[in-house]
């Protein structure tokens, strides 16, 4: 646990006057803390044996950990916490801040590009494209994230609402093309006039728009009664239909298939040709060797435009009165209201467009696995996309696409570097520790930099001049 | 009318459990108008440092009377629950005061995702069974073969949970830690100018909600034999559900709804369905919320600009 982030109680001191003894009293007090915060639950791990239950001990691990909280701490007091230390002048943004300042009109562009070239670079970095499955697999993955990051971020980033229950709409977009896809009545009705595998060629791009706006539709069922509520409140009654849905498609078997899910979905075709090896697949027609990998990189496409066009319409709709109501309700919600402005329609609007969004990434997700289960809708999955919007700034777009890009990706790289597995031991899998960072970094990020990494925000609207806005002179969240 | 009466009884003890956490949420609410989404999870960690500690009583110390030993588990898990949580307020939370409001809940959230998997990480997320520690039963009724019956378990429950809202019930209306207590409720910044330590009292508030999670949470290990790391969410959940039913920020509320979800969910697996019985607790959440936001015993919240 880190104690050390808490400033010194102890360490007060008159100017020229030894600082040490202060300094290793109040470390010793923390490291005696963290030795009762680590103690039970670190020291003592339990295992079961032959069916009963037992324990073994690690009391070399507490002592590690209990030592580094006491060094740190110490160093802390006597460095950067000292009260010898001469006042840093507060002279301009440092040089850090100037850079980004300089390098930011062609960060945007460079990434795009990056984006959009990133299939054929790892094709000739891996060199070929069977070998560059994973890095595209990853690419999928992080854009998937990215997706879900900006569709939520329009709710939390933009409105100021709190959603816990974002992944209920993931699951929604998911069930409705896994279930229209495999039914048979559809396919039936349009294999009637239009050819047998028209509805497993068509069905994505059929459901695509369909799946998008039946999550909105839910987004407003769901939303209706509960957005008069005040920002906490809401964040648990959305929490609370989040895990109903998933209860549901868990209990409802006739309907959902219950926890063993749905599976052979039909694969991604392009625009109706699917992507086989026969004589009228992707491959023969375009006059290329046939290679399984086509339709992963037409994936990888597919996802970067859904999160593009979600960025293009989130730029847009900031310019249009309803965008700048959500960014003037999530500023001042009473304010709001007495400006006549309908707080709970602007609220709707925000949640149901956020909705439709994750309608869309969830369509996509099927396809993509081709299966879908509850299991892939839990909790977890709102938490990460939650600390994703957090940790990039809320409200900031390229800062959400950083935060997905290195929280997903920057997990993947820890998984394969090798040293991690020598100095923790064979048995070392970092993807254990990858929710316990992501609550650790949602908690540092509101202490260190409440407005995430990228915090100081254009307003959308001005007068004459462009004036950045530095995060900490903003209030939000009031209602 | 046998299946009622016993279902009434196991409603009541699982309600006495709700209770006792739903105090830890009404009371921070109360008193910092914070969600501590945490909680659950603190109870959570609370019936493993419980399970850790009774292993360590029984096969290291080797003391066979149950009593004792339940004894000394639960003064061991309220002493480093409420460490815990004191240090979870003065690290997540402290720092928050005077950020804008969804600062401390965002914080909170992450909080509990931590707490959860450093508990996974560090025991491991395979359910960690007990063996069963009072099993004797007294038999109320008897009828055509099926028996009401009332295990010591139980009642060991409803006694403990009894007696400790009577002994904080008396913390909080008659001591002076409860008298500044429910004066920063009223107004943190008068309480402040008037010689109260604010930021104590708040210190002290997450201490108290924490022992009674620990006396919650080793009652639960008890009654359900059984420990895992993702037991803190779901009856987190609902103890807040029984916390805003009784009417967030009341204390009698909290136990009055503790026992209400308790109940409900009881007779809801016994009389409709038992795979619903999340969805029903859920449920009551997002409808107290939407029709009844005050709760059953709470004041309506005004809104100053």
């Amino acid at each position: 646990m880190a104690v050390d982030t808490a400033h010194p109680a102890g360490a007060v001191a008159s100017p020229g006057s030894s600082i040490l003894p202060g300094a290793l009293k109040d470390a010793f007090i923390t490291g005696l803390i963290a030795l009762g915060l680590l103690g039970p639950l670190v020291g003592f791990e339990t295992v079961v044996i032959d069916g009963a239950l037992g324990l073994a001990y690690r009391p070399l691990v507490v002592a590690i950990m209990v030592g580094i909280i006491f060094a740190g701490r110490l160093i802390l007091n006597l460095t950067v916490w000292s009260p010898n230390r001469p006042p840093k002048a507060q002279a301009g943004p440092g040089p850090v801040a100037r850079g980004m300042v300089a390098i930011s009109p062609a960060f945007k562009p460079a990434l795009f590009a990056f984006a959009i070239g990133f299939p054929f670079l790892a094709a000739a970095m891996t060199g070929g494209l069977n070998e560059s499955r994973y890095l595209i697999d990853l690419g999928i993955l992080i854009l998937t994230y990215v997706m879900l990051g900006w569709g939520l971020n329009i709710v939390v980033g933009l409105a100021g609402l709190l959603d816990l229950g974002y992944v209920a709409f993931y699951a929604v977009g998911a069930y409705t093309y896994a279930l229209l896809a495999t039914s048979e009545p559809v396919n039936a009705f349009f294999a009637s006039f239009l050819g047998e595998t028209f509805w497993a060629n068509w069905a994505f791009w059929f459901c695509l728009p369909a799946a998008g706006m039946f999550a909105g539709l839910w987004g407003m069922i769901l939303g209706f009664p509960v957005l008069r509520l005040r920002g906490d409140y809401l964040a648990i009654v959305t929490l609370a239909f989040g895990e109903i849905i998933r209860l549901v498609l868990i209990n409802w078997v006739d309907f959902t298939g219950g926890g063993a899910g749905i599976a052979s979905i039909p694969r991604a075709t392009f625009f109706g040709i699917p992507f086989t090896a026969g004589e009228d697949g992707f491959a023969a027609l375009f006059g290329l060797e046939f290679n399984p990998m086509h339709r992963i990189v037409f994936l990888y496409f597919v996802i970067l435009a859904l999160a593009l066009i979600t960025a293009f319409t989130t730029v847009r709709l900031r310019r249009l009165p309803v965008g700048r109501a959500w960014e003037a309700l999530r500023e001042d919600e009473i304010a709001c209201r007495s400006l006549g402005l309908n707080t709970t329609n602007v609220k709707l609007s925000a949640f149901a467009t956020g909705a439709m969004f994750g309608g869309f990434a969830g369509c996509f997700f099927a396809v993509r696995a081709g299966f879908v289960s509850p299991e892939s809708f839990t909790f977890d999955i709102s938490a990460m996309i939650l600390a994703i919007v957090v940790l990039g700034g809320m409200g900031s777009q390229i800062g959400v696409a950083v935060a997905a890009a290195v929280m997903m990706g920057g997990m993947e790289m820890l998984r394969n570097l090798g040293f991690l597995k020598q100095v923790f031991g064979e048995g070392f899998d970092p993807s254990l520790y990858r929710m316990l960072l992501f609550g650790f970094a949602m908690v540092a990020i509101m202490i260190w930099k409440p407005r995430g990494l990228v915090s100081s925000r254009d307003p959308t609207i001005y007068l004459k001049e462009k004036k950045a806005v530095s995060g900490s002179l903003v209030k939000e969240g009031h209602g | 009318m046998d299946v009622f009466v016993q279902q009434l009884i196991n409603g009541l003890t699982l309600g006495s459990i709700y209770g006792l956490i739903a105090i830890g949420y009404t009371m921070v609410f109360g008193i910092i108008g914070m969600v501590n989404f945490a909680h659950g999870d603190v109870f959570m960690v609370s019936s493993f440092i419980a399970l850790i500690c009774f292993l360590l009583v029984t096969t290291v110390m080797g003391i066979t009377s149950i009593f004792l030993a339940l004894a000394i588990v639960l003064v061991v898990a309220m002493f480093f629950t409420s460490l815990t949580n004191w240090a979870i307020e003065r690290v997540a939370y402290r720092p928050l005061r005077g950020s804008f409001r969804l600062a401390p809940m965002i914080s909170a959230i992450g909080m509990s995702i931590f707490l959860a998997n450093f508990v996974q990480v560090s025991q491991g997320p395979r359910n960690k069974p007990v063996p069963p520690m009072i099993t004797d039963v007294i038999v109320i009724m008897e009828r055509d073969g099926y028996q009401v019956t009332l295990a010591w378990k139980q009642i060991i429950i409803m006694v403990l949970t009894t007696v400790l809202l009577a002994g904080f019930w008396y913390l909080v209306q008659k001591t002076s830690l409860g008298r500044a207590q429910r004066a920063v409720e009223q107004d943190r910044k008068m309480a402040a100018l008037l010689g109260i330590n604010v930021d104590h009292t708040i210190s002290l508030t997450f201490v108290i909600g924490a022992a009674l999670a620990a006396v919650a949470g080793t009652m639960y290990l008890m009654y359900y034999g059984v420990a895992n790391f993702a037991d803190g969410f779901v009856p987190g959940v609902k103890a807040f559900t029984a916390a805003v039913l009784g009417g967030i920020g009341s204390l009698p509320g909290a136990v009055l709804g503790g026992l209400l979800i308790g109940l409900i969910e009881v007779f809801w697996s016994a009389y409709f369905s038992i795979e619903y019985k999340d969805v029903a607790a859920f449920s009551i959440l997002a409808i107290t919320l939407i029709f009844l936001p005050q709760g059953l015993l709470g004041r309506p919240e005004v809104e100053k600009v």
